[in-house]
């Protein structure tokens, strides 16, 4: 279908975008990769009266690592993280996997991460990872910038901290030490199509071989990205071993709360949270050359 | 609202509504039918066009008013002087297409592919080609064909 009939503003600097969204308020969406929001209005499930494209400023095109902290701006392309001369370093192993599984390849020559969060579907990928990876998002608002934590920003399905008139400026993702790597895992039933269930697994070693510390989160299991809170305390400070992935992984199972749809029924969406959580955690592991 | 656009080289000023997709502007406001439109709904990849000299994008999925200022690629501007470019080659050698709906996608996502990776292996070429969908030919003959194109491209020295 044609979208319904809308108002186009295009935006040059966040200011202009900033001063757009203030004025039209909730009747305005924010337009930068499109690929979810456009097929949203095809499909005359979203109606916005004015469209603000943000895909002309610049200062907002940056994929830059500044004092400890990767910045995304909000319209870098999800193909160019795919591309960054870094990505295949092993710290960022949890984005390089994420990156070569968001959608299709072509969608992620336009998708954005920061659009992907503030769209928030409950099967998103870059949700859980920025879940996983403890990322924050900086937001513009009446009373400035603020920051944002992911497991604050996201709130329900297709629902943000941020408000009316407001916009996403970037999200951070913490640079993990060199004995950190992660994992995506995502079982799709074709590419393209939404995720049956994903899990995103981040995971920090101590010199002794415990684990100092682990991100453990799902998608496509709940109304939003899930913080698997029980899997991260119980491999916290251990030392890895096939029992405590096992013992993450059923807590992964107990937590998520899927519906049954045509991809697949509530019993096997939980199993499969699971299963995904213990690859992913068992491929984070094997990247930081430990054996099990 | 105005949108200025070069198709292959070619300046277009045409005025359309907002809303108007980018599929949608080129084959009716251009007149430029060889750019398909099969799902409407960016899962088929039929719709690709090159965006910028090296971006493949879904054109049902992107606005014309996005691409105000910005150079297209479609399959019309691919072949020069009457000879096909070496992908179009390669399709017709390897047997790429048999209905043909889905080849104008495939030719400008590899065309994409080949810009990024002048030297694609098949799992690059597959990957890459994992949002375009053909009906006929199985991906074989797709894949041989981007293989074919690869290699004489690599043979003339050059990433076209």
């Amino acid at each position: 279908m044609i979208p319904a009939a809308f108002e186009y503003l295009r935006a040059h600097s966040t200011d202009e975008a900033f001063t757009h969204l203030q004025q039209h308020g909730g009747e305005a969406r924010v337009l930068a990769g499109g690929q979810s929001l456009i097929p949203a209005m095809r499909f005359r499930l979203a109606r916005p009266a004015v469209l603000v494209d943000i895909n002309g400023i610049e200062e907002l095109n940056f994929l830059r690592p500044r004092s400890g902290v990767l910045a995304i701006g909000a319209i870098a392309r999800d193909s160019d993280i795919e591309r960054a001369a870094w990505i295949g370093e092993r710290r960022w192993s949890l984005l390089h996997d994420a990156s070569r599984m968001v959608a299709d390849p072509v969608v992620r020559q336009m998708g954005t991460v920061v659009g992907s969060l503030c769209h928030n579907d409950p099967a998103g990928d870059w949700t859980a990872v920025a879940l996983a990876a403890r990322a924050e998002v900086v937001v513009r608002g009446k009373s400035g910038q603020r920051t944002v934590a992911v497991d604050d920003f996201l709130v329900d399905s297709f629902t943000t901290r941020v408000g009316e008139g407001e916009l996403a400026l970037e999200v951070r993702f913490p640079v993990p030490d060199e004995r950190t790597a992660g994992s995506y895992q995502k079982v799709e039933r074709k590419v393209g199509d939404f995720a049956t269930a994903a899990g995103a697994v981040q995971v920090s070693l101590n010199v002794d071989g415990t684990i100092r510390g682990a991100g453990v989160t799902l998608s496509a299991a709940g109304p939003c990205a899930i913080r698997v809170e029980e899997a991260e305390r119980l491999l916290t400070g251990q030392k890895p071993s096939v029992e405590l992935l096992r013992a993450a992984a059923d807590a992964a199972s107990r937590r998520s709360s899927p519906q049954a749809d045509l991809r697949g029924s509530v019993e096997y969406k939980k199993n499969l949270a699971g299963v995904l959580v213990a690859r992913g955690l068992a491929q984070a592991l094997q990247r930081l050359g430990v054996r099990l | 609202m105005k949108v200025n656009v070069q198709v292959n080289g070619v300046p277009y000023e045409r005025d359309v509504e907002p809303r108007t997709l980018l599929a949608y502007f080129l084959r009716e406001a251009c007149g430029l039918t060889g750019t398909h439109v099969g799902c409407d709904t960016s899962s088929c990849g039929c719709c690709v066009v090159v965006m910028d000299g090296s971006r493949a994008v879904k054109s049902c999925t992107l606005f014309a008013v996005q691409a105000d200022g910005h150079a297209l690629l479609t399959v019309e501007g691919l072949a020069e002087g009457g000879k096909l470019h070496p992908l179009q080659q390669g399709f017709w050698d390897q047997h790429g297409l048999q209905c043909g709906y889905c080849t104008p996608g495939m030719l400008l996502a590899s065309y994409a592919l080949l810009k990024h990776n002048p030297n694609p292996n098949e799992t690059e070429i597959r990957e890459a080609l994992a949002g375009n969908l053909c009906r006929c030919t199985g991906y074989q003959n797709i894949v041989k064909a981007v293989q074919q194109a690869a290699r004489s491209n690599a043979n003339a020295g050059t990433s076209q």
